[in-house]
């Protein structure tokens, strides 16, 4: 069996290195194949360079598409290249390589089609109090919009088997592609589960991910989408 | 002509011009029949509105707006909102198929 670690990169030059070869570390104690692909996504600095010299798959966006279409390119190349099972993780380090196994247990057991790691479920987890508020404003959204209760609509931390790699559609090209991917498990009505991973924040991760500021733009975007 | 206001005049030019343009897009095909009746009889019943002032305020008292005028007002503000949130979903169409195009070369490149 195979599976796709899927990283979506923009100028993370600086920061992607040591995530891989943590990666391929893990990958190594995984009991399937696995392959690391990182989604450059039009990085304006050495992104792609320094990842293909780490002898990883490197797909490369002409220009910057978002977050939402480099996650679908990666799961475009996992239905291509037939792998049976893909996990979408953060490029900036913030989340444990070791958590990929809490993912890929419940889908090599059949026990769901979709994991999402859930920085929510730890007890006295670490996340700043706006980026609670804000995640629980997304999650209410998320329920609001796609009937699916979770507690962490915004992780990056996912996990697929071959079932929701092939029906899972994205549409949406940004930041709003976190939802949307409850909107698909909804729409196909794909088993989902979460469970807990571990979050490692950084000024550099802190400083990445959906703000405050940008709340309005998604859910507008998120409604176009309903729409288009 | 000569009872028109200056007003009247420059509203009825560009109006008349605006309808040319409609017309023209159609002969050159770039826009569809639909789209060419609802510009062309948007621009036109404005030009009604300028030359037949009146008419407007029996539309407005219609619909309970006392001045026609105001009524043309809302009716702009409300439009212009419409066409708004098409062209954001145009510009997110154009945006979608770039993104797809994109990932096309990418993942061609790795065959």
């Amino acid at each position: 069996m195979k599976l796709l670690i899927i990283l979506p990169a923009f100028n993370e030059a600086t920061v992607i290195i040591p995530v891989i070869r943590q990666l391929k570390a893990v990958g190594k104690t995984l009991p399937v194949d696995s392959q690391i692909c990182v989604v450059n996504d039009g990085s304006t600095d050495k992104t792609a360079a320094v990842c293909e010299a780490e002898k990883v798959v490197v797909l490369s966006h002409l220009i910057n598409c978002g977050l939402g279409a480099s996650l679908a390119t990666g799961l475009a190349y996992a239905r291509r290249n037939n792998f049976d099972f893909a996990i979408t993780i953060d490029s900036d380090g913030q989340h444990d390589p070791h958590d990929l196994i809490h993912l890929l247990k419940p889908l090599m057991k059949g026990k769901a089609d979709v994991v999402i790691g859930s920085r929510m479920l730890v007890k006295n987890n670490q996340m700043p109090w706006l980026r609670q508020l804000n995640n629980h404003l997304f999650n209410w959204l998320t329920y609001f919009f796609f009937q699916v209760k979770t507690s962490d609509s915004l992780s990056g931390f996912r996990g697929f088997n071959r079932r929701a790699i092939q029906l899972i559609k994205l549409k949406t090209e940004r930041m709003e592609v976190s939802n949307e991917f409850f909107s698909e498990i909804n729409r196909n009505h794909l088993r989902f589960i979460e469970v807990s991973i571990k979050v490692i924040y950084t000024e550099y991760s802190l400083a990445k991910g959906v703000k405050p500021g940008t709340v309005f733009a998604i859910i507008f975007r998120l409604l176009l989408r309903l729409v288009r | 002509m000569s009872n028109f206001l200056p007003i009247q005049i420059i509203f009825a030019v560009f109006l008349l011009f605006a309808a040319s343009r409609v017309w023209l897009r159609l002969k050159d095909g770039s826009l569809n029949v639909i789209s060419f009746i609802f510009w062309f009889g948007l621009f036109i019943l404005a030009l009604i509105g300028v030359f037949e002032p009146e008419l407007t305020s029996i539309v407005a008292q219609k619909v309970g707006i006392n001045r026609g005028s105001d009524a043309v007002i809302y009716a702009s503000i409300i439009l212009l909102f419409y066409l708004i949130f098409r062209t954001n979903i145009l510009l997110e169409n154009l945006r979608h198929d770039l993104t797809q195009l994109v990932r096309l070369i990418s993942l061609q490149s790795k065959k």
